[in-house]
């Protein structure tokens, strides 16, 4: 794999970001966030690369990448499926829509199908249990889904 | 008690979120009220105010920020508290979404008040459109001149940064946000020292919750003798519950503290589908105590009557479960989700949390033994108190007040194993006396 090196975009918004800090090290978070988005997913590599930037241990962000449950420690489909199974989800079909977006996917929670376009995960609290059962796509919420709901949603993205 | 209908931080205004019509409607006149008083009367009418934290723990608010030392030769820090993890909860949002400008002022006075330059809004990672949202407001208020250098020409500037989570709900725990917030793992820290002592960055910081803050403005613009009488007097105010699980209309509504756990069950929240039987009632998010479906009658929606109902507020986040649910499966739920959120730091958390789980998923498949009641009991207490923060007391706590009140249900799962034959002694054994 090439050496990872943040666009000049990404660059800048550090730079900036740097000001609003006394230190580097909370820059950690925030230059995760742009890895991820840029590389998909934050290998050994983007680590080493991140550590590099803001004079950290590679150790340091090896921790806290591996802490938080959002960074990809390995890669993901195009389009990353969360589906809420927290109680108020649950109470409300969430089980059942990632059981059954699983099977009709033919994958397993946590699996990306075999065109690399989708992964499902199961996740904790959305915080969208006023409108459950509930999915993060990427960054967008979908709400008040249910399996076939899911599924149209998913054909659209193919 | 006095009927108040009135919306404080969600009013029915259409494009509220929009800086021009947040001024319209008398936005951040309260900023200009208190940049004219001393920052101490600031605090004063907060405290008078009798406002308590909206994040679960119910702490007067004027009161921590009298923790703030008045001088200090480290900078001070305020943390605004978005990280919203707590299962059942739902409001922040809303707040970011609709009315993010009353929150942005509330913070501002906070910051004023106790002579803080740099305001931190730590927002969990998953709400990324609602850190836009809010991130475009404060942009807006920059612009405007209500964040920065000399604001409105007075002596007082801050800076005002929207710091963004990366999934953990342990980061909700105020010492675990700010390690977060340092760069570190969202480890909570021992206290004392506390965070007005010793916070981010060793500095003295307080950290509120969203919903706390976006009730400041309305302390200041209308005094603290008229919010002291909204709702229930100890704990005024209005909240946002969150209402989820078997209801008619789950969502948000904004009512005053006192208001009757029935009424936003069946007035506000269209009552359970079917008109079924409700059989359990979690009152203020995942990590409160359980409530029996028949002893919901007259509990009203504040930290005393919640305490005499054997539960608390906490966030507020009501989740209703009718009498076909399978009562077990949810605990085994909760449990699941804390053993999976506890940060690794204490023994009994990390251990502890993972035993609840594993107990009780040996009751959700009926695979569970005589003393697997009494063990699990004995895990949950034996975690309670006995952490650095309260993660462990949220764990141990929906689960004993199950145990109490849903024995029968446990009881029910309980692998019913034949009895053992009777003994037969070997041939060689029998003697015959005969």
């Amino acid at each position: 794999m090439k050496d990872p090196m943040f666009s000049d975009a990404h660059l800048q918004k550090l730079d900036a970001l740097r000001k609003r800090y006394p230190k580097s090290k909370p820059l950690v978070l925030p230059a995760l966030w742009m890895a991820q988005e840029q590389f998909g997913w934050i290998s050994p590599e983007v680590m080493k690369y991140v550590a590099g930037l803001l004079d950290l241990p590679v150790s340091h962000v090896y921790g806290v990448v591996t802490f938080y449950t959002m960074f990809n420690t390995k890669p993901v489909g195009k389009y990353h499926v969360q589906v809420c199974t927290n109680v108020s989800c649950m109470l409300r079909g969430g089980d059942r829509l990632l059981a059954e977006t699983c099977s009709r996917l033919k994958i397993r929670p946590g699996e990306t199908t075999g065109d690399e376009r989708i992964t499902v995960t199961g996740v904790e609290c959305l915080g969208s249990c006023g409108t459950a059962p509930a999915v993060q796509i990427n960054d967008d919420y979908h709400e008040n889904l249910s399996p076939e709901k899911l599924e149209t949603l998913l054909n659209e993205l193919r | 008690m006095e009927e108040f209908s009135e919306k404080l931080i969600l009013p029915d205004i259409t494009d509220l979120h929009r800086i021009e019509v947040y001024e319209k409607n008398g936005g951040y006149s309260a900023l200009r009220k208190a940049l004219r008083m001393k920052p101490e009367e600031v605090v004063d009418e907060v405290k008078k105010s009798n406002l308590r934290g909206r994040g679960g723990a119910c702490f007067p608010t004027g009161f921590k920020w009298t923790f703030m030392p008045k001088e200090s030769d480290k900078p001070k820090y305020l943390c605004a508290n978005g990280d919203e993890s707590e299962p059942g909860t739902f409001k922040d949002r809303q707040i970011f979404e609709f009315n993010p400008h009353l929150f942005i002022e509330g913070a501002l006075i906070a910051a004023y008040a106790m002579g803080i330059a740099v305001v931190y809004t730590y927002v969990r990672g998953e709400y990324a459109k609602w850190i836009d949202l809010l991130q475009r407001a404060v942009d807006d208020a920059y612009r405007k001149g209500y964040i920065g250098d000399k604001i409105l020409g007075s002596a007082f500037s801050t800076e005002f940064t929207v710091h963004k989570g990366a999934g953990a709900y342990i980061c909700g725990e105020e010492s675990a946000l700010m390690n977060s917030l340092e760069g570190e793992r969202g480890y909570p820290r021992v206290k004392p020292p506390f965070p007005a002592q010793n916070g981010l960055w060793g500095c003295p910081t307080t950290i509120n919750n969203i919903e706390t803050l976006a009730n400041v403005p309305h302390i200041i613009s209308r005094g603290w003798e008229w919010f002291s009488k909204i709702g229930d007097s100890k704990q005024p105010g209005t909240i946002l519950f969150g209402i989820s699980g078997h209801v008619k209309k789950p969502g948000v509504y904004e009512l005053p503290t006192g208001t009757l756990l029935t009424d936003i069950i069946h007035k506000h929240a269209g009552g359970v589908p079917g008109n079924k039987k409700i059989k359990a009632v979690i009152p203020g998010g995942s990590s409160t105590k359980w409530i029996r479906g028949e002893n919901i009658e007259g509990v009203r929606m504040d930290a005393d009557s919640l305490k005499a109902a054997g539960s608390s507020i906490g966030t507020g986040g009501i989740i209703v479960m009718d009498e076909d649910t399978d009562l077990v499966a949810v605990i085994t739920r909760i449990a699941h989700f804390y053993h999976h959120e506890s940060c690794g730091q204490c023994t009994p958390c990390r251990e502890g949390c993972g035993w609840l789980e594993k107990i009780l998923k040996r009751f959700s498949a009926g695979e569970a033994t005589e003393g697997d009641l009494d063990l699990l009991l004995d895990v949950a207490n034996n975690i309670e108190g006995n952490t650095i923060c309260a993660l462990g007391d949220a764990a141990a706590w929906p689960v004993q007040s199950f145990v109490g009140l849903f024995r029968d249900e446990l009881e029910r799962r309980v692998k019913k194993t034949p009895a053992p034959p009777a003994y037969v002694p070997p041939p060689h054994l029998v003697t015959s006396r005969s």
